[in-house]
């Protein structure tokens, strides 16, 4: 019989622990397929962050650095500028990149840090056992936001990828999500387009990924794709934010 | 070799290079910025990189990323800058990183002042981050001194495996001194040698050599072998590598305990009493961690009295009490607001001694 589709080499064996419904697992594969695609070899290094996605050093099957909450973009420049040709990405979620670690993801874009951002944007904190994201819709219940995220009291949710397409450094940012198989294929190709351009020495490139968290949101898996296509993609439109590239052609 | 006057911050950072250093990953901070400045011009010169960072946080974390590739990295920053940094260094003591961190202390706590202090003892010797962890710390008193120590920390921080901290201040890095400044180091990457550094791998290749930089052990039973993995190299830290200065210390009634800057002044205060026929003399720790307790206690084994004098508010009194024991009396003499103690109160500190019979 004829070998039609393998597993990547680029994951370890190792299974993932995230919950069922979750949308890392289907991220993970996308990143590390494209990591394969990328024909970097041994040249590609990912820094993981804190956050559910903190074990990703035991998934993706190259080097692999940790860094303390919301650092990774620090941590991937360190060694960018030490090793320019080495494919670094981070991999983030959004209480790590868009909360405690904004200085570090605005400032990597701000340089044109030559690496790739991974953001998974699920709206809540996840590994806490979900509390009240930046990303977190109005009126959206955490444990703590139990009466609905108040926008009087803690703003509305923030537009990371609005917010970093504005930095001149940025070169490519697009928001994608893994809701529909379209949606997933879509992602697969925003992912390889960035580590096309970081092989190309472009710039600072982020693809966020809406992603669904059903323990948290309190949903069964069919039904939180179904709260994500509904509440999240009104209000963090898909779509490319910023395309250097393509403006260039 | 001829000798050359330099600033002492920029002693300090040509020496860096000299050592091998090729990273530089800071923030403006007084009065270590001539440091960065430095850098920022001469780190092109040898093919090497200095970045500005955006805070001490990223400075640090860059660091991070840089050291995980086996490359000597450094960075400076000054008291309040270096709080900034505790995270990272702690995650760099449980990563297992080395890399130089320069703090030239200023007054604190907060703000402080830019001027000279020693406040940052306690952070430096006893933690600063989170975690059971240690910093072989170095405290030079001299600029010749601390470019010597810059020759060969890295060496070091790379057989150990743990992050080095320079304890300098604001007096010496903003003085001039002649100094004999070493050749350059011929410094590669090994990956052969630094099998845990992300050197480069791809599936398939031997999966011992797979670079997980990480402080995270999750199992606790993990944890405890990582942790007494640290402990133990600690141990052996702490066998091989104390350093101190006896000075005058023989046939001394009054020893004087004091480091960096502050044990220049004890010198000199220590041959003035000399003159007056006072056998004083002063014991110079120069790793503050680990700390050379049996040295002190050796020193001390004839003498009548300890002085311990700082520019905090007693902060290494502590260690000098550890070594001491309850033997003789210790007696404290300093300023916890950027004031450097003279040699005249500190005479007038062992006058005073010697007339309560101590």
């Amino acid at each position: 019989m004829s070998v039609v589709f393998e597993k990547t080499s680029y994951l370890t064996e190792k299974p993932f622990h995230y919950c069922p419904g979750c949308g890392h697992g289907i991220i993970h594969r996308l990143v590390a397929e494209c990591l394969e695609e990328s024909g970097m070899g041994e040249k590609i290094a990912g820094v993981a962050p804190v956050g559910c996605s903190v074990f990703a050093y035991d998934y993706f099957n190259c080097d692999m650095l940790e860094a303390a909450h919301g650092r990774a973009p620090a941590v991937a420049t360190g060694v960018k500028r030490a090793k320019p040709d080495t494919l670094v990405f981070t991999y983030q979620g959004d209480g790590d990149l868009a909360s405690i670690g904004t200085a570090e993801i605005v400032h990597a874009a701000h340089r044109g840090e030559k690496i790739v951002t991974i953001f998974v944007n699920n709206a809540i904190y996840g590994m806490t056992g979900g509390q009240m994201a930046p990303t977190t819709l109005v009126g959206q219940r955490t444990t703590t936001s139990p009466y609905g995220r108040d926008e009087a009291w803690c703003g509305a949710p923030i537009k990371m990828s609005e917010m970093l397409a504005t930095i001149p450094g940025a070169y490519y940012i697009e928001r994608c999500s893994v809701d529909t198989n379209a949606n997933i294929i879509k992602t697969k190709k925003a992912i390889r387009k960035a580590f096309e351009y970081e092989k190309a020495g472009k710039g600072f490139c982020m693809i966020e990924v809406l992603s669904p968290c059903p323990t948290n949101w309190g949903l069964n898996p069919t039904e939180a794709m179904k709260w994500l296509e509904e509440n999240m993609i009104p209000y963090y439109p898909l779509g490319v934010y910023k395309d250097k590239g393509a403006d260039e052609k | 070799m001829a000798l050359t006057l330099m600033k002492g911050s920029e002693a300090l950072a040509e020496a860096a290079i000299r050592a091998g250093a090729r990273f530089f990953f800071g923030y403006p901070i007084t009065p270590q910025t001539e440091i960065p400045e430095y850098m920022s011009a001469r780190m092109p010169e040898v093919g090497g990189c200095f970045l500005q960072a955006e805070s001490e946080i990223a400075a640090i974390n860059m660091v991070y990323g840089a050291a995980s590739t086996g490359e000597r990295v450094i960075t400076s920053s000054s008291s309040p800058g270096v709080s900034l940094k505790q995270e990272g260094i702690s995650y760099m003591a449980g990563a297992r990183l080395p890399a130089m961190i320069l703090n030239v202390m200023r007054g604190g706590p907060g703000l402080g002042s830019i001027q000279a202090s020693q406040g940052d003892y306690f952070q430096a010797t006893k933690g600063g981050g989170n975690g059971d962890y240690h910093l072989l710390t170095y405290a030079p008193s001299s600029i010749q001194e601390a470019i010597d120590i810059m020759m060969f920390a890295y060496d070091k921080a790379e057989k150990y495996r743990v992050p080095c901290l320079m304890l300098a201040d604001g007096i010496m890095c903003q003085m001039m001194e002649p100094v004999e400044m070493p050749e350059m180091v011929d410094f590669k990457v090994d990956p052969e040698k630094k099998t845990w550094a992300v050197t480069g791998w791809k599936p398939g290749d031997d999966p011992e050599k797979r670079a997980v930089i990480n402080s995270l052990f999750i199992n606790t039973e993990e944890l405890s072998e990582h942790n007494n993995l640290l402990q133990a190299t600690y141990r052996e830290i702490e066998k091989n590598e104390k350093k101190w200065e006896y000075y005058k210390t023989e046939d001394a009634d009054v020893i004087i305990t004091a480091f960096g800057t502050v044990a220049r002044i004890a010198k000199s205060a220590v041959d003035e009493m000399r003159d007056q026929g006072i056998k004083a003399g002063v014991f110079r720790p120069i790793t503050v961690w680990p700390y050379p307790y049996e040295a002190l206690k050796e020193a001390a084994v004839s003498c009548k009295a300890v002085l311990d004098v700082e520019a905090n508010e007693g902060q290494m009194k502590e260690d000098v009490l550890l070594a001491i024991n309850g033997t003789k009396p210790v007696e404290y003499f300093g300023h916890c607001g950027s004031q450097m103690p003279t040699t005249d109160e500190i005479i007038a500190k062992v006058h005073e001694m010697m007339k309560e019979g101590k």
